[in-house]
Formats: structure tokens, C-alpha cells, sequence
């Protein structure tokens, strides 16, 4: 039998509660409940705020909407029928997320540095190209966030070449499911590295469109310079990490600092935050930062492409899969391994009995988790809109929060 | 070959055991002394080990009857990795809290507390953070049993009658 919903005061039990009690509040104050359907929360996160006209004086995200618990379905499923779960984490950079996790089960198997340089190179490839499509859609949606329209929709034209890209490699366009442990699901489909090399061609003057329309527009600068600043020290001891760390001015980069794959045979920057519009590690900041990886992407990109299609060709004997273990049993053993997502430091750690195909335990921990557990400290004294501005700077994907 | 850390810990005879096999190097403390050391090992020049990477709460199931809680602390300056481990009783797990020392901590802590039952001493703010306020039992103990409805929704499924 159909039940209907009636809009009534005691309803208002069924929800979360909250941490503020409107009894105990002073007569200025205010309770604004942001979200869980909002579209500026990036999916279905629900801010408290507490607030004093336009001011905000503190804020408590609620989290758990989207709590599939993954680390539950971990311990009862083999290492490589997890990947997909993986997937599902970070949904807008999933390959990212499935290069971590190999790499850290190749680590447990001890096929760590094994692979062939074309399944490293190939990998990497792809997790590049996933890379600007996550940094592609923080940047539209955080345009669209504070009140311009227009970069969304060109930066999801762009993402969609890439998308189109990735769905040539393994018919998925965003849970792939290609990178597998010790290997990959194909090799990369005729034709592919020359295509990677057309969409670079036809990507690089996009890039200097979206800053000139979107980071370097008047007002985008005047909505997001000195917004939420993150002072470094602050950072460090929050645990941020990925662009929000860098563009509070330290230059730490997992590729570069764990030097895992075939990054350290690759030329690139890594940019940092440094103050040009405001303070360093304001929202301007935060963006521009995304927006300097992408063009050090495309150079990541555009060398892999060389390589593959030079040192580490295309034979016709060459099997993607020649490593992949039919038995994934990891010695006893625990292993804490990290890799640099779109959003910071993604973390896997692992705990095998040695007796079994499925982890004791397996914990991820999400970049986006960590990133967000600071927004009430950077957000505490500012404006409700700039508290949006904020938020969106941040970068979340709550599927990775609430896992 | 002794790390530093290992030296500091055996000074103060709070070595304890080397857990095998783990990446990275990882120790058994005592509860009451995790704060101490902790406090030292983020404050000493020596060491400073300003990250926090990661907090993860384990359950070893109802035979061996303990939970764990994992500390993976980073230090960006020196690029050292180091895990500290603490294993508690099942029926009366009680940590202490390192919120005031990272601030990571704070939302580890609950996921912790949230998923196995863990319980943080001086935490600032200890609620459930991933399942609702009045979610019965721990989901990530071994011997997890899903209520069967929450609030009028089936959560347990006969998984038989599911695909009849």
C-alpha cells in the first residue's frame, strides 16, 4: 500500500538531529539547514549552520547519506572483485582510486615493480586523463557554485572527449574496472595513444579559455580572493592534503614524494598556491591550483603517449593480463599504501590473515573525508555565501566521504 | 638496523612488541601510555611526525576478543612513515583520545566509534558520523547482526524469498 508523506512539525523527529539545540540559543541566532538536497553541497551532504544574520558562527556537516559501507563489503569479497567497489568511491576519478588499490595488493603479492613499463605507462595515461576530468568538473561545478553558468557547460564539453576516451579503453564511461591487479582488463584499443595526442591537441587552447572566462574573470577573483583561508600549519595538522595542501603553499606531491609507477621517469611541476589574487590558500588559490595540474597533465599525458608509442610499442604477443595472479592469497601481513588522487591522499590500508582470498580488513581513507572535516574551522566568521564558496573550493565527491 | 624511534621507545621502556610484517614499521602500546608518547612523537624535533594519515579501528572477531585501534603517522619534513598500534578489550574498549593533537583525529575517532564501538576518552565531540544517531550495533564488529527494520524500512532481507 502507497504511503504519502504529510508535511507536519513531528516529522521533524525522523530526521538527523541536530548538534545545536534551537532552545538554547541566543536571541540572534539562528538555525540554517543546508542541504541534504542542495545543489551547491555536490551531492547529499547537510550543513548545520549556525548563524547570526548573515554570519556564519559555526558550522556541523552531516555526513552518512550516501554510507554503503565499503570497508564491510570488503571483508567479504576477493581482493580483485573489491575494484569495482573502489570505483564507486571516488566516482568522477575512479581509475585513480583503482591504480591505488592495485598497487597495494601488488605490493602485498610482491609484484610490486614487475609489471611491464607498457601496463605502468598505460596506467598512468589513463589515471591522467581521469585526473583532468575530476579537476574539469571541480572547477565548472565551482564556477556554477558562485553564480557562473557558462564554465560548466564548456568544461563538461571537454570532459566528455575524455570521457568518450576512456569508454574506447573499456566500455565503462566512469566505474571502469580496467586497471586489475597485475595488470590490466585490455591493452589500449588501436588507434588510442594518437587519439590521446588529437584531444591534447584540441584540449591545450581550452585551458586557456576556462582561465581567461573563469579564474582570471573580475568577479570570479572578488567572490573567492581571502575567502577561506587555510593557513599551512592549520593544513598540516588537519591532514589536508592534495591541491587544498598545495595551495596553501607546500610543495608536496605523492607522485613526486613516493616517486610510485613511472612517475619519476615523467617531467612535470607541481604548482603551488602562492597569494597572487589575496592571501595564500584562499579559494582563488584552491582553484587555480586544479587549474596548473591540469596543464601538468597534459605534459604527463603527452610523454606517456611518446613512450607508448616508441620505447614500449604495441606487439601483437603482448597480453595485459600475463601477470594477473589467479589466486590473490597475500601472505599475513599489514600494509598501509597511499597514492595522490585528484583530491589529495588516498589511503588503503590492508590487513591479510594469510589464510584467505578476502582482506581481514581493508580501510580507506578518502581524501575528500579528511578535506572536509576542516570546513568548520576555515569557515567559522564568514559570510553564508562565502560559505558556499568555500565549500566548493574544497572539492568533495561524497561518494568517497561517506564510502 | 634502529631507527631513532625505535631507540626513543627502548629508553623509556616503552618498546613493546614489533608487530611482524607490516609496512610501515609498526608498535604495540598500552593504552595509558599511547598519549605520552604520541604527544612526544609529534613534538620532538627528533621526530615530528606533524600527519596523522590515517586512523583505523580493528575488530580480531569474538575468539580473540579485542579491537585495535592504528595510528599511520607521517612526517612530511623527514618523509618517515611510522604506525603505532593499541589493542584494547572488546567489552570495555576505552582509548584515549588524539583530536587535540591532530586534528584529523576528530572524524577518524567517530568513523571508529561509529563502525566498531570504540570508545574515545576526551573526545570533543563523539557521535555516530556515517549511520543515523539511533543505529543499533556496530557494523564493522565480526559478529555484526543488522537490526531487522529501521524506522518501518527492512534492512534484513531473506536473501531466498529476495530472488523467488
Amino acid at each position: 500500500m502507497r504511503q504519502t508523506y504529510h508535511y507536519h512539525p513531528a516529522n521533524f523527529d525522523l530526521s538527523e538531529p541536530n548538534k545545536f539545540e534551537a532552545a538554547s540559543l541566543r536571541p540572534e541566532e539562528m538555525i540554517i539547514n543546508l542541504g541534504p538536497q542542495h545543489p551547491s553541497t555536490h551531492g547529499v551532504l547537510r550543513l548545520e549552520v549556525l548563524s547570526d544574520g548573515e554570519l556564519v558562527k559555526d558550522v556541523v556537516p552531516h555526513i552518512g547519506y550516501l554510507h554503503r559501507c565499503f570497508e564491510k563489503h570488503a571483508e567479504n569479497l576477493p581482493y580483485n572483485q573489491i575494484i569495482p567497489f573502489v570505483d564507486r568511491m571516488d566516482y568522477v576519478a575512479a581509475m585513480n582510486s583503482e591504480h591505488a588499490f592495485a598497487m597495494g595488493v601488488e605490493k602485498m603479492l610482491g609484484l610490486e615493480g614487475q609489471l611491464p613499463k607498457r601496463i605502468e605507462y598505460i596506467r598512468v595515461l589513463v589515471a591522467e586523463l581521469n585526473r583532468i576530468a575530476s579537476h574539469l568538473i571541480a572547477i565548472g561545478t565551482y564556477g556554477m557554485d558562485i553564480g557562473a553558468m557558462t564554465p560548466f557547460f564548456w568544461v563538461m564539453r571537454d570532459r566528455e572527449h575524455i570521457l568518450r576516451l576512456l569508454e574506447w579503453t573499456c566500455g565503462a564511461r566512469l566505474l571502469y574496472n580496467y586497471i586489475w591487479i597485475g595488470g590490466l582488463f585490455y591493452d589500449t584499443p588501436i588507434g588510442f595513444e594518437e587519439r590521446c595526442q588529437e584531444f591534447l591537441n584540441y584540449f591545450r587552447p581550452k585551458v586557456d579559455e576556462l582561465e581567461t572566462l573563469l579564474v582570471n574573470n573580475k568577479i570570479f577573483i572578488d567572490r573567492t580572493a581571502n575567502v577561506g583561508v587555510l593557513p599551512l600549519a592549520l593544513a598540516i595538522n588537519g591532514g589536508i592534503t592534495g591541491p587544498m595542501l598545495r595551495a596553501s603553499g607546500l610543495r608536496f606531491d605523492l607522485r613526486r614524494v613516493d616517486a610510485y609507477s613511472v612517475y619519476p621517469e615523467l617531467d612535470f611541476d607541481v604548482p603551488i598556491g602562492t597569494g597572487q589574487m589575496g592571501q595564500v590558500g584562499d579559494c582563488w588559490d584552491r582553484t587555480w591550483v586544479r587549474l596548473a595540474e591540469i596543464r601538468e597533465s597534459i605534459k604527463i599525458i603527452e610523454q606517456c603517449c611518446v613512450q607508448l608509442l616508441n620505447n614500449h610499442k604495441r606487439t601483437r604477443d603482448f597480453d595485459p593480463q600475463a601477470l594477473v595472479p589467479k589466486k590473490i592469497r597475500p601472505k599475513a601481513q599489514e600494509l598501509y599504501v597511499r597514492a595522490e588522487n585528484p583530491k589529495g591522499e588516498l589511503g588503503f590500508y590492508f590487513r591479510a590473515d594469510g589464510k584467505s582470498d578476502i582482506p581481514f580488513r581493508c580501510k580507506a581513507r578518502g581524501p575528500s573525508f579528511v578535506n572536509l572535516s576542516i570546513l568548520p574551522e576555515i569557515s567559522r566568521g564568514v559570510l553564508i555565501a562565502d560559505l558556499v564558496a568555500i565549500l566548493g573550493s574544497i572539492d568533495i565527491v561524497l561518494g568517497e566521504v561517506d564510502r | 638496523m634502529e631507527t631513532p624511534i625505535q631507540q626513543w621507545l627502548e629508553a623509556n621502556n616503552l618498546s613493546g612488541a614489533v608487530v611482524p610484517n607490516c609496512q610501515p614499521a609498526t608498535f604495540i602500546l598500552p593504552a595509558d601510555h599511547l598519549l605520552e608518547v604520541l604527544t612526544e612523537l609529534h613534538t620532538q624535533p627528533a621526530f615530528f611526525f606533524d600527519q596523522l594519515s590515517c586512523l583505523t579501528g580493528i575488530d580480531n572477531g569474538p575468539e580473540a576478543n579485542t579491537l585495535e585501534v592504528i595510528y599511520h603517522l607521517y612526517s612530511i619534513p623527514f618523509n618517515q612513515s611510522l604506525a603505532i598500534k593499541v589493542i584494547v578489550p572488546r567489552e570495555n574498549p576505552v582509548v584515549p583520545s588524539v583530536a587535540h593533537i591532530w586534528r584529523t583525529a576528530n572524524w577518524h575517532e567517530r568513523e571508529a566509534f561509529d563502525l566498531l564501538g570504540i570508545r574515545f576518552s576526551n573526545h570533543p565531540d563523539l557521535r555516530r558520523i556515517l549511520m543515523p544517531a539511533d543505529w543499533e550495533g556496530h557494523p564493522l564488529r565480526k559478529d555484526y547482526q543488522e537490526q531487522t527494520s529501521y524506522r518501518g524500512i527492512t534492512v534484513k532481507y531473506d536473501r531466498e524469498k529476495l530472488y523467488e
